[in-house]
């Protein structure tokens, strides 16, 4: 059971190993000419006046949130997704209660306009 | 060939050598995505595309890759110097590690995978769920408003579509009952006279189209390349990156397009089998058809808006796939009595 684990251990080293040689590769391939303009961020030729690390939209937050939601219900779905064939209608039931739930959350944050980008 | 596999050294030596050929066929696979890509989208604006370097240009990606390769590869000043270097890598790192979990058939009743793990399709999600982080986090790291910009909407993007994937194929998983690939391309039905592998389109249409859209998405390919709108943010998170870095990020793009391509042929139309069709052939041309439609889609749809983006994974995707989640559940279980 668990040694079914083993080459994707061996197999995430080997790529690990790539990875680093394509970094490492990246740094010793290419000429190294620093300038002091060629380090300034890119903003379409008009030099940054503000720092790029500012206050952002409070709708990703909220997306972030509503996914943490439902992707745990997600979550929920798969192992009684596989089972559904043993559990009959009793699994069913007990999932259709369980996403009725979610659904009420669903048509209160649709409501509220939580969805809505403007 | 079998005695080397059952000795206990013999085993991982077999195990090492097929990682390094799976990487390198990847590797070559994504290389020639490109030049397709580049030819096909040619002929849909009606020219050549590359056909220089090499025989029909096939030498193109060798071209561009060294020439990439010997590229200066600089970290900006006032950058978060190692979230800007290790990003690229978790892209690159999630891209290949979901290949570990797929099964590929060469001949028939002859697969090969690296890893046959029971929570093979929850691996590769969760893999790409690590995309989120490679871009976020190169967005950040970048000290540049376009990257921020564009890390934040790909990140909301990205996880807005990954519930209506994860949904869309919990019908499959009830028909089958395994989340393990090898499962989903064998499951035979019986239907008449027939007994056989079906592909599972035939049994879960909606879960289709919706994984098709999501996927689309999920690999921020046109229409919903957002996070790297040229005309808004010039290259997104890829704003400041060069030379090989720059070339990690793409190479997990395509790598995670064969990817998507290959859930779908073995999700939802039955993997290696095709009529007479050598298993080999039959997985790469389904393979090669789903990346031709990521193409055809790329060279006719415009970029969809930001809002309209997210009214479609909210308001649509979602709902529907709940929907098709308890119709095909109700089905299921009163066809079983």
């Amino acid at each position: 059971m668990l040694e079914s684990y083993v080459p994707l251990l061996i197999f995430v080293l080997i790529v690990l190993g790539l990875v680093g040689a394509l970094v490492t590769l990246s740094f010793v391939l290419g000429p190294s000419r620093p300038s002091k303009r060629k380090m300034a961020p890119y903003e379409s030729g008009i030099i940054p006046d503000t720092p790029a690390q500012r206050r952002i939209s409070v709708r990703f937050y909220l997306t972030a949130m509503l996914f943490i939601i439902f992707d745990v219900e997600a979550i929920f779905f798969y192992p009684w997704a596989v089972l559904l064939r043993q559990l009959k209608w009793f699994g069913l039931i007990e999932m259709l209660v369980f996403m009725g739930i979610l659904g009420i959350a669903l048509a209160h944050i649709w409501r509220k306009g939580g969805l809505d980008w403007e | 060939m079998s005695g080397i596999y059952n000795d206990p050294i013999g085993h991982w030596v077999v195990v090492v050598v097929a990682i390094a050929i799976l990487l390198f066929v990847v590797l070559t696979a994504t290389a020639y995505t490109v030049w397709f890509e580049r030819v096909a989208l040619g002929h849909i604006q009606r020219r050549p595309g590359p056909n220089r370097v090499g025989p029909w240009g096939l030498m193109q990606l060798a071209a561009d890759g060294v020439k990439l390769a010997f590229k200066e590869s600089f970290v900006p000043a006032k950058t978060e110097r190692t979230l800007f270097v290790v990003a690229p890598c978790i892209a690159v790192a999630a891209a290949f590690l979901a290949w570990a979990v797929i099964p590929i058939g060469l001949w028939y009743n002859v697969q090969y995978w690296i890893a046959d793990i029971n929570v093979g399709v929850l691996l590769v999600f969760a893999l790409s769920s690590l995309n989120v982080y490679a871009i976020v986090i190169g967005g950040w790291a970048s000290n540049n408003k376009y990257s921020l910009l564009g890390g934040l909407r790909s990140a909301a993007q990205l996880i807005s579509y990954e519930m209506a994937l994860g949904l869309a194929l919990v019908p499959t998983f009830m028909i089958v009952g395994s989340l393990r690939l090898r499962d989903i391309v064998e499951y035979t039905v019986t239907w008449g006279p027939y007994h056989g592998p079906i592909p599972l389109i035939l049994l879960t249409p909606i879960g289709f189209v919706i994984y098709l859209i999501a996927a689309v998405a999920e690999t921020n390919r046109a229409p919903f390349d957002l996070p790297e709108a040229e005309q808004e943010l010039i290259g997104g998170f890829l704003t400041e990156y060069s030379g090989l870095k720059f070339v990690m990020y793409y190479l997990a793009e395509y790598v995670n397009m064969i990817t998507v391509s290959a859930l779908a042929a073995l999700l939802f139309f039955g993997g290696w089998y095709l009529w007479f069709v050598p298993p080999v052939l039959a997985f790469l041309l389904k393979i090669v058809l789903f990346l031709f439609l990521y193409i055809w889609l790329r060279g006719t749809f415009p970029r969809l808006r930001y809002d309209m983006l997210m009214r479609l994974g909210w308001k649509v995707l979602l709902p529907l796939a709940i929907v098709n989640v308890i119709v095909t559940g109700t089905i299921l279980v009163a066809s079983q009595g």
